[in-house]
């Protein structure tokens, strides 16, 4: 009797357990209902200094400042960018998450189909200033067509082409290339026993789809067709694919010990060190001067395309600002949303960070009138493509981007990777997108 | 999960082997205590294995992608449609599953025969007492006690094309190649991860059989010795026999360990492990947590836990017959 009676205990206690796991997401985050003085925001930022700590002591005077002028405390967890998305995920499945977020603006549509997001319908976006503030082409970014953003430009980049002015006088180049066999000349013309044309971080997948996706473009080719189809194995994504590979197969400006550099800093390490006399690199002056490297010897130009090809540069890379839509303190968050897209907070940040501000009135502070600065800014205007804004998109990189990270181990260890090989792949790729 | 059942099974035996002698009219009160006893163990068991795994069964009937991660109950049934897509072996995703079995399947033979052999070479040798046994031992055990993310990060470094320690040995100082050979991609990619989990895992085993054969009777050596057998012979006639159910746990739980490896590969390669080393468990993350697909993950994930199952159950089966016939 007692033996059922503790069973059935179990049981219910089980089930109330379990039930309070799924559902609850009212009471536990947060501080309840209360005024606005006890409210604490817990804000997850991206890894965007030399180190957690650092971005930690970046951030702290905003957030003071934000305290001071609010009353609202905010509680910042800077998460390294390796487990950032398995942690929005997470909480996404759980429902317990922070308040405000930063992402990744190519998982921007992939977010935005979870329903994990507050979207920025025009009332919304009304209250953090409106739409206009922003860049164009960042803004972009920020999900798919049609739909209200879930997200907001916080810190803009863009790829550009780092060279080596030093070397490229010592090699009797006066100009960046302006054309991609123009590039391609140039390295031949740097690669010599000491030091190689290129360098490039082979065997990262995220570095290899921004690339092979940008040349892909400049082909004229998509991932994509206009219904959210995917279309990876055409012609021209072929051919990005194959200008990419050729760096190290045909051209042979790039070493074939690049295909083994995956921890994101490496192709820039060579750069900095003067083993290659360029590198295809999101904004990097922070971290070249870190790594010693002479500012005067850096110069940054628009990653060229083909001769007759569409003049198309560099991905809208970024980061976004979120609110997590299970926030109980959605109107405090979007005070802090306001406040970090605001002018000030938008100069101090980007100017620490090295990035570019993502709304257009911080560009008149006399720190974003540099050379290299509107280099970027005018990719980002004129020459910059958001990477595909379809629900698979995370998908499409993971399965893309290893594809020509293998093929261009491949390359590296001697075998020609042929165009035939190359749609082979792609179409793999592309049947591993279903299910 | 699996190699902890014997034991608890052992101890219960004995307990209710010893009740009912004692108190036979009080039968029923005292059946309940061990109960009791047992019952946070498996509230425990259930929150932490059983439930999980439940949910993990049932997640592979499910269309779990991004879409309805927040809300898993809108999630549409998919029936066997992930199965279906997992196992269409004339499909690119059911090749990719095949081939990333098959190179786990060579992957843990190769480990589980080199360690086992390397352990009980170094196990035989420190065996009987000589100077500096202790030090030989700890320097053995030394990978076993190393951080894994650590020690393998450090592996990868020293197995770099240019700048690593192993090819400036073979290249530089040994004039072995003119090419410098790649480690970390290509071919070779898949011996350096066996180097390196063979590494990892050999301490252990060494570990186990060093225990195990501290429990044999010196009397059987000196017995054998007197019959004028060798130490091969001494080996083969005394050690191994004694070792018996050492080795039948050791074996398959090497097994287990090296076929689910997760954290050595991910830590060697990265999110991506070149084709040539691609082990199923980081083929399954691929497919789950880097491309969304939750659906599918899961159910890769119940075949390969149902392809565990029946290893281990058939290779039960086989050891405890030679058991009963010794």
């Amino acid at each position: 009797m007692r033996l059922k009676r503790i069973t059935s205990a179990v049981a219910v206690s089980l089930v109330a357990a379990s039930l309070a796991g799924c559902g609850s997401n009212d009471d536990s985050s947060g501080s309840g209902s209360g005024s606005a003085e006890d409210v604490t925001l817990t804000y997850w930022a991206s890894n965007q200094g030399t180190s957690l700590a650092n971005d930690e002591e970046v951030l702290k005077p905003q957030l003071d400042a934000f305290t001071a002028q609010t009353g609202i405390k905010v509680d910042v967890e800077v998460v390294p960018w390796s487990d950032l998305l398995n942690r929005i995920l997470a909480a996404t499945a759980s429902g317990e998450g922070p308040d405000v977020l930063n992402i990744g603006n190519t998982w921007s549509a992939s977010l935005q189909a979870t329903g994990a997001l507050t979207p920025f319908d025009d009332a919304t976006m009304a209250q953090i200033g409106g739409a206009d503030r922003f860049l164009a082409g960042s803004l972009a970014a920020t999900g798919a067509e049609g739909q209200p953003p879930t997200a907001v430009p916080l810190y803009s980049l863009a790829y550009g082409l780092y060279y080596n002015k030093k070397m490229f006088a010592e090699a009797g180049i006066t100009e960046p290339p302006s054309s991609w066999e123009e590039l391609v000349e140039d390295g031949k013309k740097l690669t010599t026993p000491d030091h190689w044309g290129m360098s490039i971080e082979g065997g990262s997948v995220s570095e290899n789809i921004h690339n092979v996706f940008v040349f892909s473009e400049q082909q004229g080719g998509s991932f994509f067709d206009d219904g959210g189809k995917p279309t990876f194995d055409t012609p021209e994504n072929v051919a990005g694919i194959k200008q990419y590979l050729d760096l190290v197969q045909e051209d042979k400006i790039t070493n074939p010990s690049n295909a083994e550099y995956a921890n994101g800093t490496e192709a820039l390490a060579d750069f900095a060190s003067g083993k290659s006399a360029m590198v295809m690199w999101q904004a990097a002056a922070g971290s070249l001067d870190q790594l010693g490297m002479d500012a005067a010897d850096i110069g940054v130009a628009p990653i060229p395309a083909p001769t007759g090809a569409e003049d198309v540069a560099s991905i809208v890379a970024g980061i976004n600002l979120a609110v997590f839509d299970s926030t109980d303190h959605k109107q405090q968050a979007l005070d802090f949303v306001k406040f970090m897209t605001s002018t000030p907070t938008q100069i101090s940040l980007n100017k620490t960070y090295g990035s570019l501000p993502a709304v257009q009135e911080a560009y008149t502070d006399p720190a974003f009138q540099t050379e290299a600065v509107e280099t970027f800014k005018g990719i980002l205007d004129d020459k910059a493509v958001p990477m595909p804004a379809v629900a698979e998109e995370s998908q499409f990189e993971t399965l893309v981007g290893t594809a020509v990270k293998n093929m261009l181990a491949q390359a590296a260890s001697g075998t020609v990777v042929t165009e035939q090989a190359i749609s082979e792949q792609l179409d793999a790729a592309q049947q591993q997108l279903g299910g | 999960m699996i190699t902890a059942n014997p034991a608890p099974e052992a101890g219960t035996e004995a307990r209710t082997g010893s009740t009912p002698v004692r108190a036979p009219r009080r039968r029923k009160k005292r059946q309940l205590l061990p109960y009791l006893l047992l019952l946070p163990v498996v509230v425990a068991e259930l929150l932490i294995h059983i439930v999980p795994m439940f949910i993990g069964v049932g997640m592979s009937f499910l269309g779990l992608t991004q879409f309805f991660i927040r809300n898993w109950t809108k999630a549409p049934g998919a029936g066997l449609d992930n199965y279906r897509f997992v196992l269409q072996f004339d499909e690119a995703s059911g090749k990719a599953l095949l081939h990333s079995f098959w190179t786990t399947i060579q992957f843990t033979v190769i480990v589980l025969a080199l360690s086992w052999a390397l352990a009980m070479a170094a196990a035989v040798w420190t065996q009987h007492a000589f100077r500096g046994r202790g030090l030989v031992r700890t320097i053995f055990l030394i990978p076993y006690a190393l951080p894994v993310f650590a020690s393998v990060i450090t592996w990868s470094f020293m197995l770099q094309r240019d700048n690593g320690m192993v090819n400036h040995v073979l290249v530089d100082q040994l004039h072995l190649t003119d090419e410098r050979p790649f480690w970390l991609i290509g071919d070779h990619s898949f011996w350096a991860l066996i180097v390196v989990e063979v590494w990892r895992l050999w301490p252990f085993a060494f570990l186990a059989l060093t225990a195990g054969m501290s429990s044999i009777p010196a009397e059987q050596y000196e017995a054998a010795a007197i019959d004028g057998a060798g130490v091969l012979r001494s080996v083969r006639f005394v050690t191994l026999p004694n070792l018996r159910s050492v080795n039948q746990v050791l074996l398959l739980v090497l097994f287990l360990w090296t076929f689910n490896e997760f954290t050595v590969p991910y830590t060697f390669f990265g999110k991506s492990a070149p084709e040539q080393a691609d082990l199923i468990s980081m083929h399954i993350y691929q497919n789950s947590f880097v491309t969304w697909n939750f659906g599918t993950g899961s159910a890769m994930s119940v075949l390969l836990l149902l392809f565990l199952l029946a290893v281990t159950a058939v290779y039960l089966l086989l050891t405890r017959k030679k058991d009963v016939d010794a």
